[in-house]
């Protein structure tokens, strides 16, 4: 009897975050699950009696959507080189700013996290014209190496690699950060202990540093891929997903899709195979994580 | 303490009624135009004792706001409409028809220039009123002409390959600038070459027909043959590429006039020149776009014919010639332009004359998905060479079927 009263109290004290939940998360989830089962367009918005349900249709026309395994390689493509470069920029700068031999550490963690707080419109126009092929400083320096003006973000080769240079330095602050925080969590006694022994720094830092630097960089890496997966505002406002598509990530295709041309039904219906994808490689890091705790 | 809450309330409530004595008509407008109309209102308002609350969207959010508004029921009385926006608020069913409004205050439509008028009848029903108008002619390099011994602007397509040819000769560098990331160009060559574009109500392309593949093959020799710049970034700032000669001439619409004047050196000014669009057979000028912004009425509107009232208002040639002044925007009636401010313009002589050659494009809601996500891709496949015309043109074919089956279905079963 007492743990039913509990229960309703529970309850009630819970309802406001749940509601919230209900309202903002659950419902909607719910509606755009449903959506992606009809054809909702723009006729569909004058007169209802225009809507279509249409099944897995959405589902199997996005498995024929050339544009749309275009968007899922060039998004791959940025995670998988991309996360990875990011995530040993950070680590390699963290590790500069932890070292003994620095100074002006704070000075430094501070312009390093710059980027990260700055907005993204601002730091991509500015981009634009460190890109330039013609008066671009980018090009300007590896004119010295011999190296002839490369079309950054005209050229279709060179687009992606080119936002993801601006995606590394504008986010590789935020888990620098983290790392830090890793790094002096590490006790110095380990350091002590292993250079009576002898130890040579590569081997500290990979027999020492490494592993027990393992959960935050399971952390980082976490949080790196769902953001990059989601990579959307870069090319937005570099490119437009230009040229020929060539950085056209997935939840550009959706934004263009769902409030461009209100094909909202087949914009969800891509929402979701992107919500797959990054639960998918989330449940493989977890796997991967039970193997990594010290 | 009820009572005072009563009281209160009954309070409210006849305050509220009392203000629903005088009308107030919600007029939004876009960008500058918003921005600027509202200096000319207060005079409409004396004259009518109305209250007109204008509300001004920018551009970038006004699609966006507009269907949203219309979804929420809050659309205003009066809005300004991109007259390639107004077959999809048709398919919305949002607008109201204007033929019997404009009948009954014997509205004269014969002022208008006829392709601008056009572009805002679907099927048959007239929808907006023209408010401004914009067209795109040929922006030119008078210096560079003359040091490649061209005495007068290209008329025909002919000339103006081989015109750009004996350009790039001389100068080195491109003679014409085509965007890759732009359809203009190219549904200006093939609205010029007798181009259907789609057929059977709209229902299916007709990007294969002859006319448009020849109007996209006269296009990509620009590219091929270097006298186009192919990729987007080579140019990142027009008017510097002019300025340089980098580029002797650009296709583009009446905004540019002001950007030209405000942006170029003082040198410069009187080295540039605009010249209606070449044709591909013997009318000059050839054909250009129909553009601009239309007027149009909430069909759910309780105010339809004040809303009226204020379209007629703003479609008379004073304040047309007022607008013109505070925004630059070109006059939608003929009357409009014997005003001396248009006759002495050099610039605007070009478009006065491209207005009475415009002609509007295919009116249905998936219009501009179908130039910006496909024929702009294919554009660009062609600049780069990557796919020859006749691939892309079948290509664009394909997939622009699949654009229009929901169309094509909604017409078959008499919904639309």
């Amino acid at each position: 009897m007492k743990e039913k009263s509990n229960f309703w109290l529970v309850f009630l004290f819970l309802s406001p975050a749940l509601s919230a939940i209900l309202f903002f998360f659950i419902i909607p989830v719910v509606a755009a699950l449903l959506i992606s089962f009809t054809d909702f367009d723009i006729y569909s918005l004058g007169d209802l009696r225009r809507l279509r349900f249409i099944g897995f249709e959405n589902y199997l026309k996005l498995f024929r959507d050339e544009l749309f395994f275009k968007a899922l390689f060039n998004t791959f493509y940025f995670v998988l080189v991309g996360g990875p470069l990011s995530i040993l920029v950070s680590l390699f700068a963290a590790l500069l700013l932890n070292s003994k031999l620095v100074k002006f550490k704070k000075l430094f963690r501070t312009i390093y996290f710059i980027p990260v707080v700055t907005t993204i419109v601002a730091v991509a126009i500015v981009w634009r014209y460190l890109y330039h092929p013609r008066f671009g400083i980018l090009n300007y320096l590896i004119s010295f190496l011999g190296i002839n003006p490369v079309d950054w973000l005209g050229d279709p080769v060179f687009a992606m690699p080119a936002i993801i240079i601006l995606a590394v330095w504008k986010n590789f602050g935020y888990n620098m950060i983290l790392f830090i925080a890793g790094l002096q969590n590490i006790p110095v006694e380990l350091y002590e202990a292993a250079e009576l022994d002898g130890a040579s720094n590569w081997f500290k830092f990979k027999s020492i540093t490494l592993p027990l630097l393992a959960p935050t960089t399971f952390f980082t890496s976490i949080i790196t891929m769902i953001g990059y997966f989601q990579l959307f505002a870069e090319p937005y406002i570099m490119t437009q997903g230009g040229p020929l598509n060539s950085t056209l990530s997935i939840v550009l295709y959706m934004y263009q899709e769902g409030f461009r041309w209100w094909n909202m039904g087949y914009s969800v219906s891509i929402a979701f195979v992107l919500f797959l994808i990054i639960l998918s490689g989330t449940i493989i890091q977890f796997r991967y994580e039970k193997r990594i705790h010290y | 303490m009820i009572k005072k809450i009563v009281i209160l309330i009954t309070l409210i409530l006849f305050s509220s009624c009392n203000k629903k004595n005088d009308v107030v008509l919600s007029f939004w407008a876009m960008g500058v135009e918003g921005e600027n109309i509202k200096k000319l209102i207060p005079e409409f308002e004396k004259k009518f004792n109305v209250r007109v609350k204008v509300q001004q969207i920018p551009w970038t959010a006004a699609h966006e706001k507009l269907i949203t508004a219309y979804v929420s029921e809050t659309l205003p009385d009066v809005f300004q409409l991109g007259n390639t926006w107004v077959p999809e608020f048709v398919a919305l069913n949002a607008i109201e028809p204007l033929d019997s409004l404009c009948e009954v205050k014997n509205f004269d439509l014969n002022d208008y220039f006829s392709g601008i008028l056009e572009s805002n009848r679907i099927n048959g029903v007239l929808y907006g009123i023209p408010w401004y108008v914009d067209t795109r002619v040929l922006f030119y390099r008078k210096d560079i002409f003359k040091k490649a011994n061209i005495n007068e602007p290209p008329k025909t397509w002919n000339e103006l390959y081989e015109f750009s040819k004996r350009i790039k000769t001389i100068t080195r560098n491109y003679a014409i600038y085509f965007p890759t990331n732009e359809w203009v160009p190219l549904i200006i060559f093939s609205l010029q070459n007798k181009a259907q574009l789609l057929k059977n109500n709209y229902t299916e392309p007709a990007f294969t027909d002859s006319e448009f593949i020849s109007a996209f093959q006269f296009l990509s020799r620009f590219y091929n043959e270097k006298l186009s710049p192919s990729n987007i970034t080579d140019v990142v700032n027009i008017y510097q590429a002019f300025e340089e000669g980098y580029i002797a001439m650009y296709i583009t619409g009446p905004w540019n006039i002001a950007e030209f004047r405000n942006r170029l050196s003082s040198n410069s000014q009187k080295l540039w020149m605009t010249a209606p669009l070449p044709s591909p057979d013997s009318i000059y000028p050839g054909i250009s776009l129909a553009g601009g912004a239309s007027l149009v009425i909430n069909r759910n509107s309780k105010n339809k014919e004040l809303a009226f009232k204020l379209i007629e208002y703003l479609s008379t040639p004073e304040v047309q010639i007022k607008f013109y002044n505070l925004v630059g925007s070109l006059p939608s009636k003929k009357s409009s332009w014997s005003d001396s401010i248009f006759a002495n313009d050099q610039h605007l002589k070009a478009f006065r004359i491209q207005l009475e050659r415009t002609q509007s494009m295919p009116k249905l809601a998936e219009w501009e998905n179908i130039v910006i996500s496909k024929i702009q891709k294919y554009i660009e496949e062609v600049a780069l060479n990557r796919m020859s015309v006749r691939e892309a043109c079948e290509k664009l074919n394909e997939e622009t079927s699949i654009l229009l089956e929901k169309r094509k279905y909604l017409i078959e079963i008499g919904s639309l």
